[in-house]
């Protein structure tokens, strides 16, 4: 709307801020600010005056004393000596665990559901369809609740395992033994170990590891190189040369080497005494929250990648087979970067969704950021107001650190329009 | 060769052939299995791998469900049936829990002979909903009306309700029927007084406070009518704080003024006795019904020209959406006494709702945005040029297309918070799901049962839900104008 200069000589009167489009939204936005701030006035002249009652204060200093309470299988060491900081350090980092490993397992599973959706085969569209509509319209809780009471009323108690021919026998190879209390998964030992290497604060991380983060990183960026030189190549000659074998040297060779050198092996779980030991015990909470999460969002994922191959029209798919590309190449190059434009934002949604329902872990006891700063601290300590105030915050970090993540990706694929 | 041909007799078949079945590896049963089901190897093996998934489920859980027990008093005792039934260590289903305990996966805690009053508000919101929601046909909303005017007066019926309330509730009920016929728009008025009585039917106590309520919105109205000739702006303000004010200071003193009077009040309910699905229930609705404006005027705030206007809106709505809404039902329960003014102790279920309405009203807020951008430029210009100020505008011409655009990311909007509405179990409320099937296996007779209380509350939650997204996807259909 364009708005009509007003003659230059018609002198200024208090109505006008009112009638004026000019100085309306002015007005507006000053009357706006002075009613935020008195409600924000109010509020915290109510708070200090609630907390002045009680003869509380506000501070942080809790952070710094002695948590006094354990954490079953912590991430990082910890005992019951640290202090409430580093707990809900501990606590954070099961989170993130949690969101990362249910984001790549609900990507997978949706990816697969909602191509299995739209499968020419009847019976198979129709039982995910059945899966979709199951898991999007009942409650996150249940099936966490359900998963959980799966795990432990179904599931034997490590006994069952024993002697030589036991009730329950270890499944995946003798890799994986299902308990009720945890699931015994094996852990991976080294022959020739280079040693740790310490972050301070008593996190150490193994040479190894690190040895083979460099390799793989490095491997992906000299395949980024012989890629750009195949594509200069073709661009001059018209002619690429071939490049799989070397991408694939690149990206496994070194790598098979670090195995042979550290002497890579899987130390499998074995039932000592009452328990298993030699590999990693997963607790039934972690593993039911994790199941939980991946299964509801990936009903949701599903949708939003059917959504995302629908949206590309049918004649987009003709159109590359009319140019003779085989339909692998159709897929890669021309069905899914449009489709991942329709996909991504809604992904992204889905993702924060997973990371925020991963509070949910109180139901399963699994010690979660909530679990431990806004659950026992706050508890042991008496400090809601401080200890809500944080988690709200960390929990805001953490979903706009993940939107900004995959805004950063979006706008890689997104149309780009001149 | 066409002279040859010229002189030939031509042959022209002169009977029909009868048509001839196609064959038989073309036609019913078996083309469709051979296209949908067996087309190729990967086809097949999908088709083999689903019937393993049934057959999976079936030998696993068929037994389960065939034994199924509805008559008994404890688990034991079920136990005890299945054995004798079906012989020793068969396993099977005892629904006998969900019988014997209903009326807490229905009602939590509230008086027994006051189930009643739930089930009457809970009819009363269809009639309610009626003008809102089934008013596309007279087929459906005369459907809707009719059904929910039998079902709660047989329920309310066998429920015991005292002869008082049967008339009252039948007065209303085949009333708004009537009323629906002659003028569906009337309805509107119940629509809009229904809040002030559900509320009244569900906590009980004095009818008063409604009362004074919307004699405060009565007064708020008069001062909007008295200003209103002299500035349109001034009056909206005026009316708004008149009626603010007297909820604030005047309502509760007049009410317990009249109450001394007249006492005209029923049974009072506590809010730690309401409990299951009337809880769901009410948390849901009411934060539906309060997130859509709020959502919005949060939409409308977001895409204002004004930078404080919108930079305010844009930081409410990305932080409440960053956080779970769990830590927003921790603010309900421990920190919002902090926020009010010292003394202040005001309803748990009352906090809740509001952590619920600003949660939804986040989620609302960015869908209704996405309707609102979706609009094509014109329809603002064509605003423009008809010269209607910003609320006309919005209101007939930008929101109704908005509005519908986003239905469907409305909807499920509420589909989320309603399934959101088992969280409460966590700041000590009744949740059906976990409030009160924990309560239900505290008692030594159910101690053990796991599954059946979760799939009767799972299948409740489904039927609800799935209603509600089938809904939406026929309102879509109906209100499409675009002809593709």
């Amino acid at each position: 709307m364009s708005d009509i200069p007003a003659p230059a000589h018609q002198p200024f009167r208090l109505s006008m801020l009112l009638y004026d489009r000019r100085y309306r939204s002015m007005t507006i936005q000053v009357v706006v600010f002075i009613l935020v701030m008195a409600a924000g006035w109010w509020l915290v002249d109510n708070t200090i005056r609630n907390l002045q009652a009680l003869g509380k204060d506000f501070n942080f200093g809790f952070l710094f004393q002695r948590s006094g309470y354990d954490i079953g299988s912590p991430p990082i060491p910890y005992n019951s000596d640290d202090t409430h900081l580093r707990a809900a350090v501990v606590g954070l980092l099961n989170t993130v665990i949690i969101s990362i490993l249910g984001c790549i397992a609900a990507t997978f599973l949706g990816t697969a559901v909602g191509i299995a959706r739209l499968s020419n085969n009847w019976l198979f569209a129709r039982l995910m369809t059945i899966y979709v509509e199951m898991f999007r319209n009942i409650p996150l809780l249940l099936w966490i609740l359900i998963v959980y009471a799966l795990l432990t009323e179904i599931l034997p108690a490590p006994a069952a395992y024993r002697g030589e021919d036991p009730e329950w026998s270890k499944i995946l190879f003798g890799n994986v033994a299902l308990t009720n209390r945890y699931t015994a998964i094996p852990s991976i030992g080294l022959t020739n170990d280079p040693g740790m290497l310490d972050l301070g604060f008593r996190i150490m991380i193994n040479w190894a590891t690190i040895a083979f983060a460099v390799v793989l990183i490095g491997g992906w960026l000299v395949r980024r190189v012989v890629l750009n030189r195949a594509q200069a190549a073709q661009d001059r000659t018209g002619e690429r040369p071939t490049t799989w074998w070397i991408n694939l040297a690149i990206m496994t060779v070194p790598s098979l080497l670090l195995i042979w050198y550290f002497g890579l092996h899987l130390i499998q779980p074995e039932l000592t005494g009452f328990n298993f030991s030699g590999g990693l015990n997963l607790q039934n909470g972690f593993v039911a929250l994790w199941l939980a999460l991946t299964l509801y969002t990936g009903a949701f994922i599903a949708e939003i990648v059917r959504a995302g191959i629908l949206s590309v029209s049918k004649g987009q798919t003709e159109a590359a087979f009319a140019l003779g590309l085989q339909p692998n190449r159709t897929m890669n190059l021309v069905i899914l970067p449009q489709a991942l434009r329709v996909i991504i934002p809604p992904l992204t949604s889905q993702y924060l969704n997973l990371t925020k329902n991963s509070s949910l872990a109180i139901a399963v006891a699994y010690m979660d950021l909530r679990g431990t700063l806004g659950g026992t601290t706050l508890n042991q300590t008496g400090r809601e107001l401080e200890a809500i105030l944080l988690m709200m915050l960390i929990y805001l970090a953490l979903s706009l650190l993940i939107s900004a993540g995959m805004n950063a990706f979006n706008a890689r694929v997104k149309l780009k329009e001149r | 060769m066409s002279e040859m041909h010229a002189e030939t007799v031509p042959f022209v078949r002169d009977t029909m052939i009868p048509p001839a079945q196609p064959p038989e590896l073309q036609s019913g049963a078996v083309k469709w299995l051979r296209a949908n089901l067996f087309s190729g190897p990967v086809n097949t093996a999908l088709t083999l791998l689903g019937v393993a998934i049934i057959w999976f489920l079936f030998s696993h859980f068929w037994d389960w469900f065939a034994h199924s027990v509805w008559n008994a008093g404890s688990l034991t005792e079920c136990r005890q049936i299945i054995a004798e039934r079906w012989g020793e260590g068969s396993r099977g289903a005892c629904w006998a829990v969900i019988r014997e305990r209903w009326h807490q996966y229905m009602f939590g805690f509230y008086p027994p002979e006051l189930h009643f009053r739930p089930v009457m508000a809970f009819g009363f919101l269809m009639v309610a909903l009626a003008p809102v929601l089934f008013s596309e046909t007279v087929i459906i909303r005369r459907n809707v009306l009719i059904v929910t005017t039998v079902a709660t007066l047989l329920l309310m019926f066998l429920l015991k309700a005292p002869m008082v309330w049967m008339v009252f509730a039948a007065v209303i009920l085949i009333g708004s029927v009537i009323l629906a016929e002659r003028r569906v728009s009337r309805l509107l008025v119940f629509s809009f007084l229904y809040p002030l009585l559900g509320v009244w039917l569900l906590w009980g106590g004095s009818l008063w406070g409604p009362i004074m309520v919307l004699v405060a919105l009565g007064l708020g109205w008069a001062a909007w009518r008295l200003l209103v000739g002299f500035s349109p702006l001034l009056a909206m303000i005026a009316g708004v704080l008149v009626t603010l004010g007297l909820w604030l200071f005047a309502v509760g003193p007049a009410a317990s003024d009249a109450r001394s009077l007249l006492a005209l009040s029923i049974i009072p309910v506590d809010s730690d006795q309401f409990g299951g699905f009337l809880l769901s229930i009410t948390i849901g609705v009411a934060g539906i019904a309060l997130s859509l404006p709020m959502g919005i005027v949060l939409a409308l705030a977001r895409r204002s020209d004004m930078f404080l206007v919108h930079t305010l809106a844009v930081v409410f709505i990305e932080f409440i959406r960053g956080v779970p809404l769990i830590t927003l039902l921790f603010v309900a329960s421990l920190l919002l006494n902090y926020f009010l003014p010292p003394g202040t102790n005001f309803d748990i279920i009352l906090r809740v709702i509001i952590m619920v309405t600003i949660f939804a009203a986040a989620y609302m807020a960015e869908v209704i945005r996405g309707g609102l951008a979706a609009l094509p430029r014109g329809q603002y210009e064509a605003a423009d040029a008809l010269g209607l100020d910003y609320w006309r505008a919005q209101r007939l011409i930008i929101l109704p297309q908005a509005l519908k655009i986003s239905i469907p990311g409305i909807v499920s909007t509420f589909i989320g918070m309603f399934k959101d509405t088992t969280l409460v179990v966590f700041v000590g409320l009744f949740d059906p799901l976990k409030g009160v099937s924990d309560f239900v296996r505290a008692d030594i007779n159910w101690k053990g049962i796991y599954w059946e209380p979760y799939i009767f509350v799972g299948a409740i939650f489904f039927i609800i839900c799935f209603s509600m997204s089938r809904y939406s996807m026929y309102l879509e259909r109906r209100l499409q104008r675009d002809h593709r």
